[in-house]
């Protein structure tokens, strides 16, 4: 590896631990990642010279801080900046000040720099944006680019939802357990939501969209190493990895859905599957459920099928009944319809959403699901309303395409059938 | 004298390779894998997967179970074991069983993510 592909590495890597350090000496979010800019600039003159500093982030937070405290100075006394020889002799404050900031400082250093990006105030795209500029150090350049917005507007964003948080009061004292688990359940919520954005894009924008489900593994994984013990994080980092997995398999060139059913599984990531599963092991053994394990636990069903007719959709249907009691939507009951089907047939499943229409009256999904549903049981002109008012509610070009290629094959099985019946 | 290879890498970086840049290195790595197999020289292969999916056994009385990687500094890697197991409480079985026949320190549980068996080595 290059020096500046190395320390572009590193620098990305010690990002979080750095901004949450000096965002606790600050207190303000702007010093803190002003403060990290330019410890990241003396890095990249200092270290190609001096060689990398055993711990990077230690270096960065306190070259960060005193450059922090310099300009301070300097803009009170309007005195000349010291100049580089005199941070030069590093070492031993590098080892006293790692010393001093122990394991668990940093761990709630980095939940507490992920946590203000939740601000319950902000929407969701909001808090998304903000975590992937402030905790990845994403360019605003990158970020409009993966949510498909321009540069301007994607700035104008960030910066709004820096003021919104800059106005909140911050809790910068060491959080107490209760206080603690919550935090970890915002983060949580927010780091899936990164990854849907990345997982929900299109075939078209998938690739531009990418290194948001990336990230999103990134800091699921980082979180994970901070709290190893917390089951639903490992459920969540399962969750993610599993999904993830099936990345490759998920579009056809035309860039249209490809349903779980069809996929060409040797496709699937298998270090990526095998992680997964390996978490979620991990975490039953806490015998303390919750919605990310259970989800996981069902991707992992899919993962472990050869075959889609090996898949265990009886297992499927208990664990979306589980998820049903302690995450109860009409999503998580429209995706139990598909297991009911399976085990149970269309019926029993169409008799399971009927209930759900009025809720879910604007969502492509039920549609779908449902026409696909009557296709089952033949009854093939309703199976096309519902597949017309699919089209209708698609939100992406993939998703009207996925509908528009059932229809087609209803389409075309019924002219078989009437050909047939004609002959 | 046989040796033992012991890979250590930024864990973060590593993971964030993408698929092709990954698949490059393994790539690298094969080739001389292949010369040292061809010369009966190589053993054993294991890449593991990452620290986050690790359990620790603390050989105490009773054995304690921590989640993550083994993480003291007081204590120095002795020695490894590959063992096939259905899932990680059999795992944990095992490590629990060499515990008591040599207490004290600890074993840290890492699944296997690749494995090739490589030749008998002369």
């Amino acid at each position: 590896m290059t020096d500046a592909a190395w320390i572009d590495a590193a620098l990305t890597s010690a990002r979080p631990q750095a901004v949450g350090a000096l965002l606790r000496y600050f207190r303000d979010l702007d010093t803190a990642e002003e403060a990290f800019q330019n410890a990241c600039l003396r890095a990249l003159k200092s270290w190609p010279q001096n060689g990398p500093p055993r711990d990077p982030a230690a270096w960065l937070i306190m070259v960060g801080r005193n450059a922090a405290i310099d300009e301070v100075r300097r803009v009170r006394r309007e005195q000349p900046l010291p100049d580089d020889e005199a941070i030069s002799d590093l070492d031993d404050a590098e080892s006293a000040l790692a010393d001093r900031l122990d394991g668990s400082h940093y761990r709630d250093d980095i939940l507490r720099l992920l946590f203000i990006c939740c601000h319950k105030e902000l929407p969701a795209t909001q808090q998304i944006a903000l975590a992937l500029r402030v905790v990845s150090g994403l360019t605003v350049k990158q970020i409009a680019r993966a949510f498909l917005v321009s540069e301007a507007a994607m700035e104008q964003r960030i910066t709004r939802a820096k003021a919104r948080v800059a106005q909140a009061e911050v809790p910068f004292e060491t959080p107490g357990a209760v206080e603690r688990s919550e935090r970890l359940v915002a983060v949580a919520a927010m780091i899936y939501l990164i990854y849907n954005e990345g997982y929900s894009a299109s075939g078209e924008t998938a690739e531009l969209r990418q290194p948001l489900s990336d990230e999103a593994i990134r800091l699921a994984r980082l979180l994970l190493r901070l709290f190893p013990g917390e089951p639903e994080i490992m459920g969540l980092t399962a969750l993610l990895l599993l999904q993830h997995a099936r990345t490759a398999a998920r579009f056809d060139a035309e860039g249209a859905l490809i349903l779980l059913e069809d996929q060409d599984r040797t496709l699937w990531n298998q270090p990526m599957i095998a992680e997964g599963l390996a978490l979620i092991d991990k975490a039953m053994r806490h015998r303390r459920s919750g919605p990310y394990q259970i989800q996981a636990a069902i991707a992992a069903l899919h993962a472990r099928a050869a075959r889609p007719e090996d898949t265990d959709w009886t297992q499927i249907d208990l664990l979306y009944g589980a998820l049903e009691v302690v995450q109860p939507s009409p999503v998580v009951t429209l995706n139990r319809a598909v297991a009911v089907s399976k085990v149970r047939g269309a019926q029993a499943a169409l008799d399971l959403i009927a209930p759900l229409e009025g809720r879910l009256a604007n969502y492509f999904y039920f549609f779908g699901v449902r026409g696909a549903l009557l296709m089952q049981l033949g009854r093939n002109d309703e199976a096309r309303t519902a597949f017309d008012r699919a089209i209708a509610l698609a939100h992406s070009s993939a998703e009207a395409a996925h509908i528009r290629m059932q229809l087609d094959r209803l389409m075309r099985d019924s002219a078989t059938a009437q050909a047939r019946a004609s002959q | 004298m046989l040796y033992a290879l012991l890979c250590y890498h930024d864990e973060d970086v590593v993971c964030t390779w993408s698929k092709d840049q990954d698949a490059a290195v393994m790539a690298k790595l094969a080739v001389i894998q292949e010369k040292l197999a061809k010369q009966g020289r190589l053993g054993p292969v294991a890449r593991l997967l990452p620290t986050t999916a690790a359990t620790t056994l603390r050989k105490e009385d009773p054995p304690l179970v921590i989640d993550g990687p083994y993480a003291e500094t007081k204590e120095q890697l002795l020695g490894f074991y590959l063992v096939d197991c259905a899932n990680l409480d059999e795992a944990l079985e095992v490590a629990r069983e060499l515990g008591e026949a040599n207490p004290g320190g600890s074993y840290e549980i890492r699944p296997v993510g690749t494995f090739r068996p490589g030749g008998a080595l002369a």
